[in-house]
């Protein structure tokens, strides 16, 4: 996964689109200054957003960061207290529910229980008043889209936790709503049937092209699926931007900390782009615009800690002992720890590098921390 | 797709606009519910709390209509008659209490916490009392012990008629309702509190103790305030077997019924909601602490075999069991004998009511026919209020207002609420006088007097369901009432046939209420045996009295095997 997105990056970094041109199109949704209060309790705090047409949006964030409260807000099944949410340039945010256009995905599925598959997914067409042969084709249509064709005449009861999410997803899409809502639509399930489904729902997502907003706390759900993550922490929007920005470059270090593995370095600022930290003196990019002196914390990925090669490198040269070294599948986790300093990192080498180089606990290497690679936020680090 | 790379966290605009509250609009379902919401807040205001207003105004009112402040409750408490009917009524509730919850917290552990057999069968025969007027004990009882009664040996001379009849004709009466509120407290015990208590070796004795008495304490508590209420302010049993022990209920029953000194009544209507009241307050307590006791990880506990102990319970269930049938069997005995006791040979003589006073065989069919609608129009008013009072998005005044009125009843015992009804419909200015006298007026009392169990067992099915089916329904443009009436409705229906039995059940065997209320032509069942008893016609009044129990235990296997086939036929689409 770590590789993937490295590899995106690059390509996002390559483009010219990436440096500011701008992006005519209307945004497919456009959300401004949205607060929702629970009596005294403010859940979510003046939240600005746009989600263009045709773009697969993930709302991350720790269970209670009011995901879901938002999603609800966007909808109109909770209204916000203030704000406004507008959807296809229209003023929609005081809109009751069933004015509105979206199909949505709850995380119980709310599948009615005493109607058939066929039945639930044509419970939206049936109301409609079409013809019953018109509604049957289109139910057909759905059910071949989410390759349930063949469970038509079950119930719910009788399919499996993957089965019962995609007919959700059939029912929520099937009178071709403009906007798809899902609210952590695999955490019900298991670890290999989540696995398959992600990209299944990608696929469905892009072959539709619908515009399609989905809440999740697991991060490699996020990472994988999403065009853009939203990245919350208590009730506020921490970082919008795509998986390689949220995951190579956090914003702030609540962002750096939630998702993925990171290492957090108690530092004091010496100039703009030198920082002390437990000892060493470390550089680092692009430079911060504080006061010398400033405490600051001082992030950096595991898998960013550099062994090979080492002396080619300019800046960031260290010498450190290795401590435990552990195996976890495809790579060694391992604790450095830099002589004459109080450093210690966590780094995750590859099987070749330590191969290679002959790592072993007790020996002593050269490595180097990027500066590219340091993350520098202007906060000291939360005690943990 | 290289340009979504591009954050899209907008800065705040430059020209901040105006904070403003939103108000979401009102879609077509929120003004229906609400409509429908405040039709049943209006239809409770008319049939609970109206009438209650009617009594109290009573209570506070002198001889020519004006208010007088609390002369009538002087004039009560200087009769010394009326005192003692008070000491006697508090001696009695207390006594029919300890006995009878101590019973049914025996029967019920042993139910729920050993091994003896038969257990199905003892939960069946412990229900038998609640398909029975309250009437029934107490004629049986005069079979058993009366001057002519087969064991009357028993008592050792002292008579059945007073306070002994009484108290074990009330036992009979309240056990079921005794014993589920405390073999519910007694299944939310945690499994792993034993295992814990018996590894740290624990005798069984100490275990009982320990833990499972303190965990059960808030279901005694409610249980014993349940059946102190219903023994209070029940007038069946004391009115056929009392004799010259005057008790409050009876009280009012004569003051209204014999005298017609309706503020007199009102009085001790009053004075009987005092009780009435504080129980409701502490069942309601007891209930929030004892859900609290079960945690969602508690272990259910599963019984080990104990042959002593099982043998133990066996006896005792068996004890209870023989009880209950051979007062039932009495009253069946007794209804069936030519002529009791000369000649006990069974005949049907009994039950040609049409011969007797007291309304013959109309008054069945009338029963019948009020149970049936308030069967009917009950269940549909109640679950369909539940659902509105459930659903309705925000209008919070009005759903808490409509659940506050719906718990009323709970606190007002039957005999309050018909005299109520009696102040408020016999006005003549009052818009609904006409409903006075007339069948509906019993069918919306019987269903006003027992709204409260039959909402909460409709909530509590309406929370069970997934609680976005309304908000799939609402993004999927479908009216909500049809998600109510294809979906709602449907999984709920074993609770709605449950609502329905229960609502059935009760007003064939409801006196309290009706007895107020009933006209020549609306003469019922269960007030047949009041009456014909009064007139001395015992048997015939046992036959009724069989009959009513007869019907309802009809109707309830009938709702067995409706609910056993419902099931069977829906089990594709439900888990279980
Ligand atoms: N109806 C409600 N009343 C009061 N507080 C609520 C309500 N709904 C959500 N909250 C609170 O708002 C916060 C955000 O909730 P939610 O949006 O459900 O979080 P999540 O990010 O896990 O989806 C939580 O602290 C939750 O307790
Ligand atoms: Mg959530």
């Amino acid at each position: 996964m770590v590789e993937a997105l490295r590899r995106q990056e690059r390509a996002a970094e390559l483009s010219p689109a990436a440096t500011g041109a701008v992006d005519a199109a209307p945004p497919h949704l456009r959300i401004r200054g949205l607060t929702k209060r629970f009596g005294k309790f403010t859940a979510l705090d003046r939240i600005d957003l746009e989600v263009r047409r045709g773009e697969f949006v993930a709302f991350l964030g720790p269970s209670g960061c009011g995901k879901t409260t938002l999603l609800r807000a966007i909808c109109g099944l909770d209204p916000p207290s203030e704000g406004t949410v507008e959807q296809d340039g229209c003023d929609v945010t005081a809109l009751p529910v069933s004015a509105r256009d979206f199909g949505i995905v709850f995380q119980s599925y709310a599948l009615f229980p005493n109607l058939t598959i066929r039945a639930n997914v044509g419970y939206g067409l049936a109301a409609t008043g079409r013809p019953k042969a018109e509604i049957a084709r289109r139910v057909d249509e759905l059910l071949e889209l989410v390759g349930l064709a063949d469970q038509a005449d079950k119930y719910p009861a009788q399919l499996s936790g993957g089965q019962q999410q995609r007919v959700a997803l059939a029912r929520a899409l099937a009178l071709r709503p403009g906007l798809l809502l899902l609210d952590e639509p695999l955490s019900a399930l298991d670890a290999r049937v989540r696995a398959r489904l992600r990209g299944e729902i990608r696929d469905l997502q892009r072959r539709l092209g619908i515009t399609t907003i989905m809440v999740t706390h697991d991060q490699e759900e996020a990472l994988t699926m999403a065009d853009r993550i939203v990245v919350m922490n208590r009730g506020r929007i921490e970082q919008v931007g795509t998986p390689d920005e949220v995951y190579a470059r956090p914003a702030t270090a609540f962002v750096a900390d939630f998702i993925g593995k990171m290492n957090f370095l108690p530092g004091r600022l010496l100039a703009p782009d030198r920082v002390e930290v437990e000892g060493a003196e470390l550089l680092f990019e692009p430079p911060l615009d504080f006061g010398p002196g400033a405490l600051v914390t001082v992030c950096l990925r595991p898998e960013d800690v550099v062994v090979r090669e080492v002396d080619r490198r300019p800046a960031n040269r260290l010498t450190a002992e290795v401590g435990v070294m552990e195996f976890i599948g495809n790579h060694f986790q391992t604790t450095l720890h830099v002589p004459g300093t109080g450093l210690d990192i966590s780094a995750d080498l590859s099987i070749n590098a330590v191969r290679d180089l002959g790592i072993r606990p007790g020996r002593t290497i050269p490595i180097c921390l990027p500066p590219d690679r340091l993350r520098v936020f202007p906060e000291p680090p939360r005690p943990s | 797709m290289a340009a979504a790379s591009r954050p899209l966290a907008t800065p705040a605009p430059v020209a901040e606009p105006a904070v403003r509250r939103v108000r979401q609009a009102l879609s077509r379902d929120d003004l229906l519910m609400r409509a429908g919401l405040g039709l049943l807040a209006l239809w409770l205001a008319l049939t609970v709390v109206l009438p209650l207003r009617a009594l109290l105004e009573k209570a506070f009112e002198g001889p020519d209509g004006n208010f007088v402040g609390l002369a009538n409750f002087e004039t009560y408490l200087a009769s010394p008659a009326l005192s003692t009917s008070l000491t006697n009524s508090l001696l009695i509730a207390s006594l029919s209490t300890v006995i009878c919850v101590a019973l049914a917290f025996g029967y019920a552990w042993a139910l729920g916490r050993t091994c003896m057999p038969a257990k199905r069968l003892f939960e069946a025969i412990a229900a038998v009392p609640i398909l029975a007027p309250s009437l029934l004990p107490a004629i049986a009882l005069v079979y058993l012990f009366g001057n002519q009664g087969f064991a009357r040996w028993a008592l050792f001379g002292h008579s059945i008629y007073g306070p002994i009849g009484i108290v074990i004709g009330e036992v009979f009466w309240t056990f079921p309702h005794a014993l589920i509120i405390v073999t519910t407290a007694l299944s939310t015990a945690d499994a792993r509190l034993y295992e814990a208590a018996a590894s740290l070796k624990a005798s069984r004795a100490r275990i009982f103790w320990t833990v499972t008495l303190p965990g059960a304490r808030y279901g005694l508590v409610s249980a014993s305030f349940v059946v102190f209420t219903l023994v209070i302010t029940d007038f069946g049993v004391p009115k056929v077997i009392g004799g010259s022990f005057d008790v409050l209920a009876v009280d009012v029953y004569k003051q209204v019924v014999g005298q017609q000194n309706f503020r007199m009544g009102a009085v001790i209507g009053l004075v009987l909601l005092v009780p009435a009241l504080l129980s409701f307050a502490v069942d309601r307590f007891a209930r929030r602490r004892q859900s609290a006791l079960l945690t969602s990880r508690a272990v259910p506990l599963e019984p080990k075999p104990d042959p002593l102990v099982d043998r133990i319970a066996l006896l005792f269930c068996s004890l209870v069991a023989v009880a209950i049938l051979v007062i039932l069997g009495t009253a069946i005995f007794a209804s069936f004998a030519t002529f009791w006791p000369y000649d006990l040979r069974p005949s049907f003589k009994n039950y040609d009511f049409d011969n007797m006073d007291g309304g013959g065989w109309e008054s069945y069919r009338n029963s019948l026919e009020m149970a049936g609608l308030t069967a009917l129009f009950g269940t549909v008013i109640v679950f369909t209020g539940a659902w509105l009072v459930e659903k309705t998005r925000r209008f919070e005044a009005v759903r808490g207002i409509v659940q506050l009125t719906a718990l009323l009843p709970l606190a007002i015992p039957g005999l309050v609420m018909g005299l109520g009804y009696i102040f408020f419909f016999v006005e003549p200015d009052n818009p609904f006088h006409f409903l006075y006298g007339s069948m509906a007026i019993l069918v919306i009392c019987t269903i006003a007097h027992f709204y409260s169990v039959a909402h909460l067992t409709a909530v509590t099915a309406l929370k069970q369901l997934d609680p976005e089916f309304e908000s799939v329904s609402a993004s999927l443009k479908v009216p909500l009432w049809r998600t109510f009436l294809k979906v709602t409705v449907p999984v709920c229906l074993p609770a709605i046939l449950a609502i329905a039995l229960y609502f059935f059940v009760n007003a064939m065997t409801t006196v309290s209420a009706v007895v107020f209320l009933y006209s020549p032509r609306t003469q019922l069942a269960s007030i047949a045996v009041l009456n014909m008893d009064d007139a001395g016609d015992i048997a015939p009044a046992a036959a009724m009295a069989v009959l009513i129990f007869a019907t309802s235990a009809t109707v309830r296997l009938l709702y067995g095997l409706a609910t056993r086939r419902l099931l069977a036929r829906t089990q594709a689409w439900r888990r279980r």
